[in-house]
């Protein structure tokens, strides 16, 4: 059974391949974060504050995304979209359009909650001041709805970082896909795991890590 | 139109090899999960500190990699499973972690006194389990465990990059021969909604209901 012999040199000739790779996935990452996010607190924004008509709109966009793979998401837009309209655009762009739409609809959530959750008290305090609208907007609601939100949005983050090994299916060249390209390369199947494993491990804890030392920091003393 | 009715049969066929490998995985996952997710809460130390270490690890770790991990990685200790056992094995042990930790935040919601108030009126271990915590557990447990439900009607769809003729497959097998993409994409699409759509209603109720 355990007659196998474990060559890890061959697969540490690679290694600039698997770090190219976790380099990619974090980019992912971090450009779905910033336009998911983006996304998130202009529809949370129109939910609560916006005309009604965008309300329905905006559940529908909720409802359909969380309850679709993202899988199918990420074929859709890949393979489905420029087969119907007249658009062309590489699989990485069209990998950081999905997650991020995919992000937002979670982020929405989120955020409006943490909009909710701010204190009336605060709000009026911010007009008694002589705040304009927009100023209550930026100086009160949205610091303390991030603040309020940081637990659930690191939790967010870190999945969204775990999906991007998702991007592989329609090769991009990511962490997953390095896995995977090195282990037809190589024949090296557990040695690549046994490496590839820990860096995701390592790198969503560290993530995981950060967020929570950020989470203390601004938590909302009560 | 007529494309639909052709395609039908065999999408249906996908979509009983999602139902299959989600009501497989919640099955086992929750007679694995929960009691080890007793053990977390009440086991001795040396037995939540496996239950824990197994939890984050697995939680770290994208269910894709885990997928390959088993199917392709196993055969190397001698574990040759075929693609459709594979597939189970690994997003059953994903799931497994995360029903693990629905239990323990379920259990550990229910505030001290309630135990206290249990022991107080002279209430048995067994018998504070059964009339005091379980009841209230459950309540804390539904919602989030429906909503994980979703996810695995979802995380199914991983199956197809094993080979495992899922909806997922059935459809990228269709747009193979038909070329018609878009259409069977949405196609593929509503019938996931409708699985999922009234499950996400169900566990948003069951939320305001409970919690």
């Amino acid at each position: 059974m355990m007659n196998y012999h474990f060559n890890f040199a061959i697969v540490w000739r690679y290694a600039g391949k698997l770090f190219d790779g976790l380099l990619l996935s974090l980019e992912l990452a971090a450009a779905t974060v910033a336009i998911g996010m983006a996304i998130g607190l202009v529809l949370a924004l129109a939910e609560l504050d916006g005309p009604r008509w965008l309300k329905p709109l905006i559940r529908a966009y909720v409802e359909f995304v969380r309850n679709v793979p993202l899988l199918l998401l990420v074929y859709l837009v890949f393979y489905g979209v420029p087969s119907a309209i007249d658009l062309q655009y590489d699989a990485t762009t069209s990998f950081v359009a999905t997650l991020a739409i995919y992000a937002g609809a979670y982020l929405v959530e989120i955020l409006r909650a943490g909009l909710e959750a701010v204190p009336k008290g605060l709000i009026e305090a911010g007009k008694a001041i002589g705040l304009t609208p927009l100023g209550v907007l930026v100086h009160v609601r949205l610091p303390t709805a991030l603040r309020i939100a940081l637990p659930s949005l690191s939790n967010t983050y870190v999945a969204l970082f775990k999906d991007t090994s998702i991007a592989s299916a329609i090769a991009v060249p990511e962490l997953a896909y390095s896995m995977r390209w090195i282990e037809t390369q190589t024949f090296r199947t557990v040695e690549v795991y046994l490496i590839a494993t820990p860096i995701y491990l390592l790198t969503s804890y560290a993530m995981l890590l950060l967020l929570r030392l950020a989470e203390r920091r601004y938590a909302i003393a009560r | 139109m007529a494309l639909f009715f052709q395609t039908l049969p065999f999408l249906l066929d996908g979509l009983l090899t999602t139902l299959l490998v989600s009501v497989s995985v919640v099955v086992l996952s929750l007679a694995i999960g929960i009691p080890l997710g007793c053990m977390l809460v009440f086991g001795p130390l040396w037995a939540r500190l496996p239950i824990r270490l197994y939890a984050d690890f697995v939680r770290g770790v994208p269910i894709l990699v885990l997928l390959y991990f088993v199917y392709y990685g196993l055969p190397v200790i001698a574990v040759n499973l075929p693609s459709l056992p594979a597939a189970v094995v690994a997003l059953t042990a994903f799931k497994t972690a995360q029903i693990i930790e629905i239990a323990r935040g379920a259990f550990q919601s229910i505030p001290v006194d309630q135990m206290e108030a249990a022991k107080s009126i002279g209430l048995t271990l067994p018998d504070r389990f059964v009339h005091v915590l379980a009841p209230q557990a459950v309540r804390r447990f539904l919602p989030p465990f429906v909503n994980s439900v979703v996810d695995t009607v979802k995380g199914s769809s991983l199956v197809s990059l094993l080979g495992v003729v899922d909806l997922m497959l059935s459809l990228q097998q269709v747009i193979g021969r038909t070329h018609i993409a878009l259409p069977l994409y949405g196609i593929g699409a509503l019938m996931y909604f409708a699985i999922n759509f009234p499950l996400s209603a169900l566990s948003r109720r069951l939320e305001k209901r409970f919690i």
